[in-house]
């Protein structure tokens, strides 16, 4: 058996080791050795996003990512983004715009948008779509997550 | 005493999912999640064979290897076939018919064991013809599937009403056209799964994905030599299901075969490759049509004859003729009707339903005929679409009374909107050249809107308690799948008792607590298990007012139920806060009561009987969409970029719910008319990947615009009409008659791909 790569790194704020297999993805690793199973594997070759979580302030697919390569690096889920009683604005329009249905797509959905409005807070109707489209949704057709982006920047932007 | 303030009504409000946040935080624990205490991981080997005899399977390394507790092949086990012709043992020995064929099966330790495990087993195969093609599979030499179905008919459907020669003779034109449906596949983000654990009493505790979770206990128990009701199943929230788990699929006897086996719980999740290959498609259909009409534009006949290819083994994908039969019969006035189907086994994988069930299928072909009847007579697609549009009242000839039929008014309306003859017109009118052709479209369907009968009972059973703090707990037999459901029963309910939306709290998943339903289906949950809850809560509302009359000494009919008090009617004033009136109602000593309440809701429907006549629905519903495309004309590609959707929704219930059902219902078509296809060659699937496999994302979603047409059905919940399978149904027609407005090219054998579309301006060899 090969030997394991022992890694530190920040997850949703807090520090963390972990002692990983060469191969293991981030997502098995989150899943596994972390219990936060929030991001799913729904194709495992990276092409559906429901598995995005955001390492140093950019979203990737945590299924194609090697766990060893988190070692080092600022790892946020979407378990990490509700504070005490208050949902993260993303989470809150996601609710209200009824940008939920079957929910599997919801935490890389929403893990994506964190990284949209982070990187361009008050993003147009083409840029949402764009930065939308690595990620796959069979429910909504994807109108209403469009209409959450839309209202979470305007309430981020609001404070 | 306190007045309380009339409320405003609940219903056609913007009311969000009550398991919303849980899934925003992540919090939701879907079976791919779940992990039990002592639980093996399950694995199936599949044959890489289409048509072969298993020569030798030696399995003995496999289960040398340490950490495997299980393996297990046909031949002693699992040999009861499984699926509507019970054709299909959920793990062969002998022969295989198709790549998706189960011939092992492995329980270990871990994932990584379990496929080590897979990899030790030893397969020897002879090869046997295989045929792929049904007209191939009809023939009298081709190779036989199944020894009791010769000829290789897997089922077959034909109806015949009025007289199709005489429907001819009276024509003025004919059309005689061929359409190919292909495959499409359903593509739940979440994959498929299952956990099966058996307790020390020989009763089996399975979590499943599935939407129909009772009788879901009766296609199961044989195969697995237990009794139905020895079957618990238990359905944590499901990614995704859109018609895909309607029936017993070989996976799930297999995984709670091997519980049974290690006496220890098994879970088995399918990798997206093991999904796109081994799950459902959506049935493919090649139709002969031929239809006629006179030159004012009357229709005068229809013939049909419809070949499925049936694939190795029988779901549900087999059956879908049954709505087929009554969209060819029933959308339009049509005199005379024949309509024939046959199923033929081939060595493809097989097909199961998958929202829409035919009528994405049968739509297809009817929308677009009709766009090219309305050219072949002369008339525009409005008119002559007006012309053959049935009025209130009219019976189909399959006996489906359109008792408000709202076909002209979603055809008129949809016309208006979208200003649609003069865009039409005038996109005709553009000169030929120019890079990108704008097109206008509109198709129309008839879905069934009040469940469907074809159960000997429609019915969603519904159990209504409250607690001494006047909080509910509604136990309904509907499943939720993501659609919502949740949603629209608190609505209900809180309308009725006139509690907050928070204090209710659904029960649906588990059979060992929730009383019988049919299952998810034939957009039927609204009418059906909506009835059901509004019943329920009507007799828990009597219940509270005969005991709160009892104790104001003030008659029942004039209180009612408002903002978690007991009022009376005129003034609004509070007799009683409910909270404290239920409680006096259980603490009552010998009269001691508990409001807690049953309903079975039985739709008035029926059955059908000969020649497929009968009212099986308690409702329909039309609606008719416009596209509006643009297509690149050098690249081949089709954009779409407005939808308007006119549709008869009796009443608007959740407009949150209700908009999200179309938008979603819209992408999926979008695929279905423009983009997806799962390539099936030989019997292998070529593309079983989101990466080849193209459904919608968020670029390719038009502009969408609604006309809601709300006449309120008498027989539904506050007026609502079953909505959910129409969005997933008409859009990709309208593309279709859009694109031939952009382009003058018909397309009969969706999707429309750049490929085709480039080919067919250019003639560049066959599309």
């Amino acid at each position: 058996m090969p030997s394991k790569a022992e890694i530190s790194f920040t997850l949703n704020g807090s520090a963390r080791t972990a002692s990983v297999a060469p191969s293991a993805s981030a997502l098995t690793v989150l899943r596994e050795d972390f219990d936060l199973t929030a991001a799913k594997e729904a194709c495992g070759e990276g092409e559906c996003g429901a598995c995005t979580i955001i390492v140093d302030g950019q979203s990737v697919c945590s299924c194609i990512l090697y766990a060893a390569d988190l070692d080092g690096r600022d790892v946020e889920t979407v378990e990490g983004l509700d504070v005490g009683d208050t949902l993260d604005p993303v989470q809150a329009a996601f609710i209200e715009m009824g940008a939920v249905q079957c929910g599997y797509c919801t935490p890389g959905m929403v893990m994506q948008i964190k990284h949209l409005l982070a990187t361009n807070p008050d993003p147009d109707e083409a840029a949402i779509r764009r930065g939308l489209e690595g990620n796959i949704c069979r429910c909504t057709g994807y109108s209403k997550i469009i209409d959450a982006v839309k209202a979470a920047s305007i309430s981020m932007r609001a404070g | 005493m306190d007045q309380i303030a009339k409320q405003e009504s609940l219903i056609g409000q913007r009311i969000p999912k009550p398991d919303g946040a849980a899934k925003v935080l992540g919090r939701t624990q879907y079976i791919n999640d779940m992990v039990l205490h002592r639980m093996l991981i399950g694995k199936i080997l599949r044959t890489d064979r289409v048509h072969a005899r298993i020569v030798r399977l030696d399995t003995s390394k496999a289960a040398a290897l340490p950490g495997v507790h299980a393996v297990i092949i046909g031949g002693d086990t699992l040999m009861i076939g499984i699926g509507v012709n019970k054709d299909n043992p959920p793990l062969k020995s002998g022969t295989v018919r198709c790549i998706r064929d189960e011939i092992a099966a492995v329980a270990a330790e871990t994932e990584a064991i379990a496929d080590q495990a897979l990899a030790l087993i030893e397969v020897e195969y002879e090869d046997l013809p295989a045929v792929f093609d049904p007209a191939e599979a009809l023939k009298e030499n081709a190779p036989q599937l199944h020894k009791d179905k010769p000829g290789n008919v897997g089922l077959s459907y034909n109806i015949s009403y009025g007289d199709i020669a005489a429907g001819e003779a009276e024509s003025d034109v004919v059309l005689d056209e061929i359409y190919e449906l292909h495959y499409v596949t359903h593509c739940c983000m979440g994959p498929g799964c299952v956990l099966a654990e058996f307790d020390g009493m020989g009763k089996l505790t399975i979590y499943s994905q599935t939407q129909y979770p009772y009788n879901f206990k009766m296609d199961l128990a044989p195969t697995l030599g237990i009794h139905p009701g020895d079957i618990r199943v238990i359905q944590p929230p499901v990614g995704g299901a859109f018609g895909s788990k309607l029936d017993v699929y070989p996976f799930e006897p297999i995984c709670a075969f091997l519980a049974k086996k290690t006496r220890r719980p098994v879970k088995l999740v399918f990798s997206r490759e093991e999904e796109f290959i081994a799950s459902p498609t959506r049935q493919p259909v090649r139709a002969h049509i031929r239809a006629g009409a006179k030159k004012d534009g009357t229709l005068t006949f229809r013939d049909v004859n419809c070949l499925l290819n049936n694939g190795g083994y029988t779901s549900w994908g087999a059956t879908v003729p049954y709505v087929m039969m009554r969209t060819y019969s029933g959308h339009f006035r049509v005199p005379n009707v024949e309509f024939k189907s046959t199923a033929v086994y081939t060595n493809n994988p097989f097909a199961g339903s998958f929202r829409g069930y035919g009528n994405v299928q049968a739509t297809y072909v009817t929308a677009t005929l009709m766009d090219k009847m309305a050219e072949a007579v002369g008339m525009d697609p409005i008119a002559f679409r007006l012309k053959n549009a049935q009025a209130p009242g009219e019976v189909t000839p399959q006996g489906s009374l359109l008792k408000d039929c709202a076909l002209a008014d979603c055809i008129t309306i949809a016309a208006e909107k979208t200003d649609f003859l003069k865009i039409h017109s005038a996109n005709k009118a553009v000169p030929v050249g120019g890079r990108y052709r704008k097109g206008i479209g509109i198709a129309t369907s008839i879905h069934n809107a009040g469940g469907a009968k074809i159960h000997k009972s429609d019915g969603c059973g519904t159990i209504l308690t409250m607690d001494d703090y006047a909080r509910v707990t509604l136990i309904t037999g509907a499943s939720e799948i993501g659609q919502g459901i949740d949603a629209v029963i608190t609505q209900i309910v809180a309308e009725e008792l006139g509690v907050p939306l928070t204090s209710i709290t659904i029960v649906n998943d588990d059979s060992a607590i929730g009383p019988w339903d049919v299952g998810v289906h034939a957009s039927r949950t609204t009418f059906i298990a909506g009835n059901g809850a509004r019943r329920a809560a009507i007799k828990a509302k009597a219940q509270i007012l005969a005991a709160a009359s009892k104790e104001a000494n003030v008659p029942a009919e004039e209180l009612e139920l408002r903002g978690g008090h007991v009022v009376q009617s005129d003034n609004g004033v509070s007799i009683i806060r409910l909270d404290r009136l239920l409680r006096a109602m259980h603490f009552a000593g010998e009269d001691a009561e508990l409001v807690m309440v049953t309903d079975y809701y039985e739709p008035p429907s029926e059955l059908e009987g000969d020649n497929h006549y009968g009212d099986m629905s308690a409702a329909y519903a039309h609606a008719a969409y416009v596209a509006e495309v643009e297509v690149d004309t050098m690249t081949g590609h089709v954009r779409v970029d407005k939808i308007t959707v006119v549709q008869d929704v009796g009443r608007v219930i959740n407009r949150l719910g209700i908009e999200g059902q179309i938008e979603g219902g819209i992408a999926m078509s979008i695929g279905y008319g423009l983009s997806e296809d799962l390539r099936i060659e030989d019997g292998i699937v070529k593309n079983p990947s989101f990466r080849d496999y193209k459904v919608a994302t968020a670029p390719e979603m038009p502009e969408i615009a609604y006309h809601f047409i709300e006449n309120d059905e008498p027989e539904g919940p506050f007026g609502a009409k079953g909505i959910a399978e129409l969005p997933a149904i008409v859009p990709a027609p309208a593309i279709a008659n859009a694109v031939y407005n952009a382009i003058g090219v018909r397309f009969d054998n969706p999707p429309i791909t750049p490929e085709k579309v480039v080919r067919a301006l250019h003639g560049v060899g066959d599309q």
